[in-house]
């Protein structure tokens, strides 16, 4: 490469990085303002709302809902996902690329449209809104990330491994609980902190599936049709933190894959 | 098929099975159901199935239903635009002029993708609102006596949030496919005597092609059929397809014309996966 043109990507990088970050920046000073009206530069420093959350009862109970949706979704999606994964690999190449191409289509159709099919299909079923359908929409919306990352590793590890042991006489579930389950675990786990966060975050699809509880993406969308509150603000610093804290977690998890391998 | 053919092929054949059945089942049948209801019609407040293709034709010759789709279109195409130049610009960077700082970056890069949509919208409120920062910071100047309100509320601060937030849906693969191309092709090239733009055309374009075709068509089906930052940002002069269809499902209870228009959105979106995968194949010379 040229070196002409190295500080002008290097540039172009510092502001990107700075388009991306600023925001948050801000988002997270005004979260330790004291007053309720924004105004630059801050002139009082306090956790007040932090303390608001502390308090608010409403939130406890959307964010212990959104525990519930995430690790039911978690349960859900691995325990659908891993055996699609596992089925999908035993196929011919031509089967395997079209049926992956379309288990990822709730990726790319726009959610709202995910959501709204769903809401249909329940409506004429009978079937009550809750909790429950909310998991239900979002296990669909998240299981082809659990499918093609664990697809993924299981295509990079081959077959070899699980043929030999078959071979040497274990059965289908020794083989698995054994050879495979040990290979493709830290894919897993990596999928399933995704499916996590991601699910934690989700409203499109739980606008539309969800009962008389909220969930906290749901509380907080309700909180912001009614305008600017600094309360949001402290939510979404701890999200960031929280976030933050997750994706290091998840690469402690990989680098010590790579380390013990 | 003889007997023999199904006893060899038995595992592939239930595994095949299990797959279709869960595709049928989770996907097929929802999505089908969105094409049944939008040929129904609305009877006072129930909705009797029908045959008729009532719903589209109001959709597509009613003005309203017209802009909204336009909107849309227009909102999706800039983001797409925009996040697919700056998104590669970073991934190029990243790839190659970036050493000590890569692993940091990369980290900062996929910390956005984490953090909730929502509240990345939001953020903007906050920022360009008519009590926002921008707003204050000028007026505490005396650069302005009364807030500006044109910052918030267009097609131009929803395009601005929604590139925020997806950019890094096309920085990250196309940084993941630059990072895989051998450095030998790039020495090979520039060896024979090509002009740095050149290797970068005929080398490291096409073979980033499909992943940046990958990132946009994301982008654009997200944006597409986004909800959330046309309500918290959008005025009401811009209407966008998606907030129409909601409302079809909420306020104006008419489903069947809702899924009408969710159905001419499906349709955009999947012509647009179409014709992005034929582009990516077509331009990395059917490298996939």
């Amino acid at each position: 490469m040229s070196t002409g043109a190295r500080p002008f990507f290097r540039g172009a990088a510092i502001a990107i990085f700075a388009f991306l970050y600023l925001p948050i920046a801000v988002l997270v000073m005004f979260s330790f303002q004291d007053s309720r009206v924004l105004s630059w530069p801050i002139d009082e420093w306090s956790l007040h709302w932090y303390r608001e959350l502390l308090d608010n009862r409403e939130i406890h109970r959307a964010i212990l809902n959104s525990l519930i949706v995430g690790f039911s979704c978690v349960a859900v999606t691995t325990l659908g996902g891993v055996p699609l994964a596992l089925a999908l690999r035993r196929l011919p190449q031509w089967l395997r690329a079209f049926l992956e191409r379309t288990l990822l289509l709730p990726l790319i159709i726009p959610q709202i449209i995910t959501g709204l099919a769903l809401l249909i299909i329940l409506n004429r079923a009978g079937i009550k809104l809750s909790l429950a359908t909310v998991i239900l929409g979002q296990g669909i919306v998240w299981m082809p990330i659990v499918v093609t990352v664990v697809h993924a590793r299981l295509l990079r590890i081959g077959g070899e491994l699980e043929a030999a042991s078959a071979d040497l006489g274990a059965n289908a579930w020794q083989t698995f609980f054994l050879i495979t389950w040990p290979n493709i675990r830290t894919s897993v786990v990596g999928a399933a902190l995704l499916v996590f966060t991601l699910s934690f975050d989700e409203l499109p699809v739980t606008f539309f599936l969800i009962g008389g509880d909220n969930t906290l993406p749901m509380h907080i969308w309700s909180m912001m049709r009614i305008g600017i509150t600094p309360e949001i603000n402290a939510i979404a610093t701890i999200t960031v933190g929280v976030s933050i804290v997750l994706i290091l977690l998840g690469m402690l998890t990989l680098v010590r894959d790579l380390g013990r391998s | 098929m003889s007997p023999g053919w199904l006893a060899r092929n038995w595992i592939a054949l239930s595994c095949a099975a299990a797959v279709v059945l869960y595709i049928a089942a989770t996907l097929l049948a929802p999505y089908s159901h969105i094409g049944v209801y939008s040929f129904w019609e609305k009877e006072m407040y129930a909705f009797e199935p029908a045959l008729s293709l009532d719903n589209y034709a109001r959709a597509l010759t009613n003005d309203l239903y017209r802009k909204a789709v336009m909107n849309s279109g227009i909102v999706a195409l800039s983001v797409t635009l925009t996040t697919a130049l700056l998104g590669y610009l970073l991934a190029y960077y990243l790839a190659f002029h970036a050493t000590r700082w890569r692993t940091l970056l990369f980290f900062l890069l996929i910390v956005p993708l984490w953090t909730s949509f929502l509240l990345r919208a939001y953020i903007w409120k906050i920022i360009l609102g008519r009590n926002g920062i921008i707003n204050s910071w000028m007026m505490d100047l005396g650069l302005l006596d009364e807030p500006l309100s044109f910052l918030l509320y267009s097609k131009g601060s929803i395009t601005l949030a929604l590139v925020y937030i997806f950019l890094p849906f096309v920085a990250l693969p196309v940084y993941a496919a630059l990072e895989k191309i051998p450095r030998s092709y790039i020495e090979a090239s520039t060896d024979l005597g090509a002009p740095s733009a050149s290797t970068f055309r005929h080398v490291i374009l096409p073979l980033s092609m499909p992943a940046l075709t990958a990132g946009c068509t994301i982008v654009f089906c997200l944006s597409f059929g986004d909800f959330i930052t046309p309500a918290l940002l959008g005025g009401t002069g811009d209407l966008m397809i998606a907030s129409v269809i909601i409302s079809q499902f909420g306020s104006a209870y008419d489903w069947p014309f809702g899924s009408a228009l969710a159905m001419l959105v499906l349709f955009v979106v999947l012509a647009l996966v179409f014709v992005l995968r034929r582009l990516g194949r077509a331009a990395s010379g059917g490298v996939e």
